[in-house]
């Protein structure tokens, strides 16, 4: 039959399943795909904590969205065009987002009374008038792709696990989708196994031709390819992007990185990556505990390598007193905190903002950390590459503040040219720097740098330069312990203004305030950190785009924060702060500037929605224009 | 106050390794002193504490491993004899409470060319860090520990340790300490620990010895030395530094049957360790068949036989407790073979240039251009 074919700009599919369903492969390679075809795009999974709950369940819900376009886009959307479900669980848990005319396409298969109650239906959604405002597509997936596969002689069970690739290769006809990356991959994934191997690929296949084939698919959608900046692109996720960012800053800085680390969730795949590429001399130590995994990388920093630690929030906290002694041991160390879902265990595979005041303030002791924030999966590579930077220069740890919705989400990013990567020179301390009296050399471990007010670096083996650090107060210059009471005092206040130096060495902060130029400036400024980036550029976006005036700034430095930004916030009336905590930034902000500050905050776990924030974004302006005409 | 008296122990024997724990540690051909390793930093201890002598003998000892200065590290994290490093003209970081054995396993992974020492005290490695001292131990990371038992917390002013005796009454055990005490050398018997030793501060001789030997092992070496804090556990150890000292210490020696107490006419001691039930106990030494006598085996591949000799250590007030080398035997390191496995996934890249390297790396997986 002759299909009907549709433009679309723009596309948001959510694949839900059991855990074991193999949701987030699904999505991953429909991703893959659509970023082969050169849309943009953007990922979100979602998936429990536990490995695999009670299957059929709706704790067991595992999901992955994409939203894939024709242009330029920033989140990975709010409601899902499309939802796959491969079972009555998978409906009940995502039903909630569509919006009224979305598409569902259902595995008929698994709407078994069993199955069903296990969801809480009483009576299938398939049967009564529950799903009337959505076009549903009922398709028998796994009984397809069981007889589809018969010849390779698997048994039932492994037969129906291909189920997931007959959907993706459904989807895949409808969007017109590549196959070639999908098949290649199935190939080399199942190498091992011819039969699963040709089983998935033969599901692959049968789903795209059921699609053309069949009269209960009437139409395919056609999304062209976005246009973007010359280059070569890969899709990259934010925990791997973090990763290379480091690896690159070893490269750049020529200085081995030691990560020692303890598995946590969200922030176990820096370890896993990191853990492969020890050809370009990275050690990785798994340790007892969070705070061995930065014991180990303090002393690693001691001996001159670029000690690196990774972990989330509960780590963050058990690492505490050690950052503390990097603070006054002046050593360079990385610490990376994808945050989640808190306090305490909280929301393990959630996404939050919320420990930032704890990134800044959560030591004894006036104890400055650098912290600073990647703002979308691909710019954690630019991040991590910055962290090293600061770290290096200026002796410090430097707190990197990933959280999960970047972590484990996906864009499209442009590969960068390593000979651009800026070099980072480790300036190692060779010779004394001192002479006692009589003029005898001697090495002082705390004589700054009066630029940076950097220690030297000077590393074991090099000799004439032996030396003593800890965590006990060191005397200004010579470093031995110093109980001196103003003594304390300069040394408090000059790791705070060796910190606030860096500030010194930032690019300038860049509003987005398309008509500023015009003397038509914005009176309302959004400024955010870290991932809220894109639903906080997505709202704007929407909010423009209907003639409101609006001013964006994102930080990627919260401390220091740019020098310029106090006179930022001074020419706008309103500010607001939207964040995924109770008003973290916004807190600082007003007691750094004295502005009154609004939030908008969201804490349940989940990235904030660009269509939300705008409509808060929009009344924001109109009541701010109508007060201030 | 008691004063130091040299027990005059039997030497303990530095068993050959197959490769010293100083083997990729450059090396000084000048004759070095004691005065070369001593820093400038007054040393702060009480008047007549142990730790004083165990500096002297560091102090002196290092100079005889004839390395480069700068390539000798000390780690120490909180308490009285956590402020060693500074005395010393080494590099050195006093480092946070406990977490000294997790700062060398950084230092001595990513550095085969450093000599790495830690040391530590009974709270410091057996309470708030006790987690790092097993860890460390079972990986065998090629570094000395040296585990300064006082039996006290001393720097927070007289509280009981997690050495101290059950009943102890203290600031804090006002009614005496319901708390069962570790054996340190139980503890890192338990964990496989490769090089297991005890001796004691006012011994230099023993003291140094032992010292040499953990020093030439490769792999974690722990070395537990009995100090006395003459300020709130005084005189803790006199039993094995006094007069009837022959009749409380049990001396270990690679090779030989044990035997201690009053010698006998043909020079053994009066009493015996003799296998019993699955462990040991004390026999006198006439009522046993001289075949029958344990003999000590450090190199003993199983544990258990030295752990069975640990236990010999009183609970309680010490009165009795055998000193020396427990266990040395070879195992790979964790550090070794992590360098190995970098060294083998660099043998396998043909390309040296790291940039290139780089640029392969993120530029791999599914890319497209846009032109």
């Amino acid at each position: 039959m002759t299909k009907q074919i549709k433009q679309l700009d723009r596309v948001i599919i959510r694949f839900a399943g059991d855990s074991g369903d193999g949701m987030q492969l699904t999505g991953d390679r429909f991703t893959s795909q659509s970023a082969a075809f050169g849309n943009d795009l953007a990922t979100f999974p979602n998936f429990p904590a536990e490995i695999r709950a009670p299957q059929g369940t709706l704790p067991g819900v595992s999901s992955f969205q994409v939203h894939f376009a024709d242009h330029d886009i920033l989140t990975p959307g709010d409601r899902p065009d499309v939802l796959v479900a491969m079972n009555p669980a998978a409906l009940r848990a995502n039903v909630g987002d569509l919006p009224r005319g979305a598409q569902i396409i259902v595995d008929t298969h698994d709407f078994t009374k069993r199955n069903l109650a296990k969801a809480g239906y009483t009576v299938s959604p398939l049967e009564d008038d529950s799903l009337a405002e959505f076009a549903v597509h009922r398709v028998d997936l796994t009984g397809m792709t069981v007889e589809a596969v018969q010849e390779f002689g698997l048994s039932r069970k492994d037969a129906s696990r291909a189920k997931n690739m007959f959907a993706l290769g459904l989807l895949s006809w409808m969007y017109g989708r590549p196959t070639e990356t999908t098949e290649a991959f199935l190939s080399k994934r199942f190498a091992k196994v011819p039969a699963i191997r040709d089983a998935n690929i033969t599901a692959f296949r049968t789903g795209w031709n059921f699609g053309e084939t069949t009269e209960a698919f009437a139409v395919q959608y056609e999304i062209k390819p976005a246009p973007m900046a010359p280059g070569t692109y890969r899709n990259i996720t934010g925990n791997l992007a973090l990763a290379y960012g480091l690896v690159a800053g070893g490269v750049t800085s020529g200085l081995p990185l030691f990560l020692g680390t303890y598995p946590i969730t969200p922030a176990s795949d820096i370890l896993h990556e990191l853990s492969k590429h020890k050809a370009f001399g990275v050690t990785t130590f798994q340790a007892e505990d969070e705070i061995s995994g930065i014991g180990a990388a303090i002393g690693a920093s001691f001996v001159g390598n670029l000690g690196i630690t990774s972990t989330s929030g509960p780590g963050i906290a058990l690492k505490s007193e050690s950052i503390g002694l990097a603070v006054m041991t002046e050593l360079p160390l990385v610490v990376v905190n994808v945050q989640r879902g808190g306090p305490s265990t909280g929301l393990p595979t959630k996404t939050e903002q919320s420990d930032l005041l704890q990134a800044l303030f959560g030591r004894n002791g006036e104890a400055p950390v650098p912290v600073i924030a990647p703002s979308s999966p691909g710019d954690c590579f630019d991040a991590a590459l910055e962290a090293v930077r600061i770290a290096v220069t200026y002796r410090t740890p430097v707190m990197l503040l990933s959280d999960g919705y970047l972590a484990n989400g996906s864009e499209p990013w442009r590969i960068p040219e390593v000979a651009d990567l800026p070099a980072i020179d480790p300036a190692f301390a060779t010779t004394p720097n001192h002479e006692v009296e009589g003029g005898e050399p001697d090495f002082w471990p705390y004589l700054r740098d009066a630029e940076t007010l950097a220690r030297p670096w000077a590393v074991p083996g090099t000799p004439g330069l032996e030396h003593r650090i800890g965590g006990l107060e060191k005397g200004d210059g010579h470093g031995n312990i110093s109980y001196d009471p103003a003594n304390h005092e300069f040394m408090v206040s000059t790791r705070a203004a060796k910190i606030a130096a860096i500030a010194d060495s930032l690019p300038p902060l860049e509003v987005d305030d398309p008509t500023a130029a015009d003397g038509d400036g914005a009176k309302v400024l959004v400024i955010g950190w870290g991932s809220t980036y894109g639903p906080i550029g997505a709202g704007v976006r929407r909010v423009r785009r209907v003639g409101g005036k609006v001013a964006q700034v994102h930080l990627r430095h919260i401390n220091p924060l740019p020098k310029e930004l106090g006179e930022i916030l001074s020419r706008y009336d309103k500010i607001l702060v939207p964040e995924m905590n109770s008003g973290q930034l916004r807190m600082l902000l007003r007691a750094e500037f004295l502005v009154d500050a609004i939030g908008y905050n969201q804490v349940n776990g989940m990235p904030i929605k660009a269509a939300d924030l705008a409509e808060a974004i929009g009344d924001l302006v109109a009541s701010t224009e109508r007060s201030h005409p | 106050m008691s004063t130091p008296a040299h027990t005059d122990l039997p030497m303990p024997q530095d068993l050959p390794m197959p490769q010293s724990g100083t083997a990729f540690v450059p090396t000084n051909d000048e004759a070095q002193t004691a005065k070369e390793y001593t820093s400038d930093q007054e040393v702060r201890w009480c008047p007549g504490c142990g730790d004083y002598a165990v500096l002297k003998a560091v102090q002196s000892f290092l100079p005889t491993l004839g390395l480069r200065r700068e390539n000798i590290v000390f780690v120490s994290g909180i308490g009285c004899s956590s402020r060693f490093p500074y005395y010393l003209d080494t590099y050195g970081m006093h480092s946070i409470h406990g977490r000294a054995p997790a700062i060398a396993t950084g230092i001595a992974t990513a550095r085969e060319d450093l000599s790495v020492f830690v040391v530590t005290g009974d709270g410091d490695a057996l309470s708030i860090g006790g987690n790092h001292l097993i860890h460390a131990l079972r990986r065998n990371v090629n570094m000395t520990i040296l585990l300064f038992n006082n039996r006290i917390y001393g720097l927070t002013k007289g509280q009981y340790s997690p050495t101290s005796e059950t009943g102890k009454v203290t600031k804090s055990t006002p009614m005496g300490s319901v708390d069962h005490p570790f054996n340190p050398v139980s503890l890192a018997l338990g964990a496989e620990a490769t090089f297991v030793a005890r001796t004691i501060d006012s011994d230099r001789k023993h003291l140094t010895a032992v010292l040499e030997a953990a020093a030439a092992h490769r792999g974690t070496s722990l070395v537990e030395i009995y100090q006395n804090c003459p300020i709130f556990n005084d005189g803790a150890f006199d039993a094995i530094k006094g007069p009837d000292k022959a009749d409380a210490v049990i001396p270990l020696i690679h090779g030989e049957p044990i035997t201690y107490g009053a010698l006998l006419e043909d020079g053994r001691g009066s009493k015996a360790v003799v296998r019993d039930n699955g462990g040991v106990r004390i026999a006198p030494t006439l009522d046993v068949d001289p075949g029958d006598v344990l003999v000590h085996d450090a190199q003993d591949p199983d544990p258990s036989t030295a752990f069975a000799i640990s236990r010999l250590t009183d609970a309680g007030y010490l009165n009795q407790t055998p000193i020396g080398i427990f266990r040395q035997v070879e195992r790979a390191t964790y550090d070794d073979q992590a360098r190995a496995q970098l060294a083998t996934a660099r043998g396998g890249v043909s390309d040296a240039d790291p940039q290139a390297r780089l640029a392969a790396l993120i530029g791999g997986g599914d890319t497209w251009t846009v032109i």
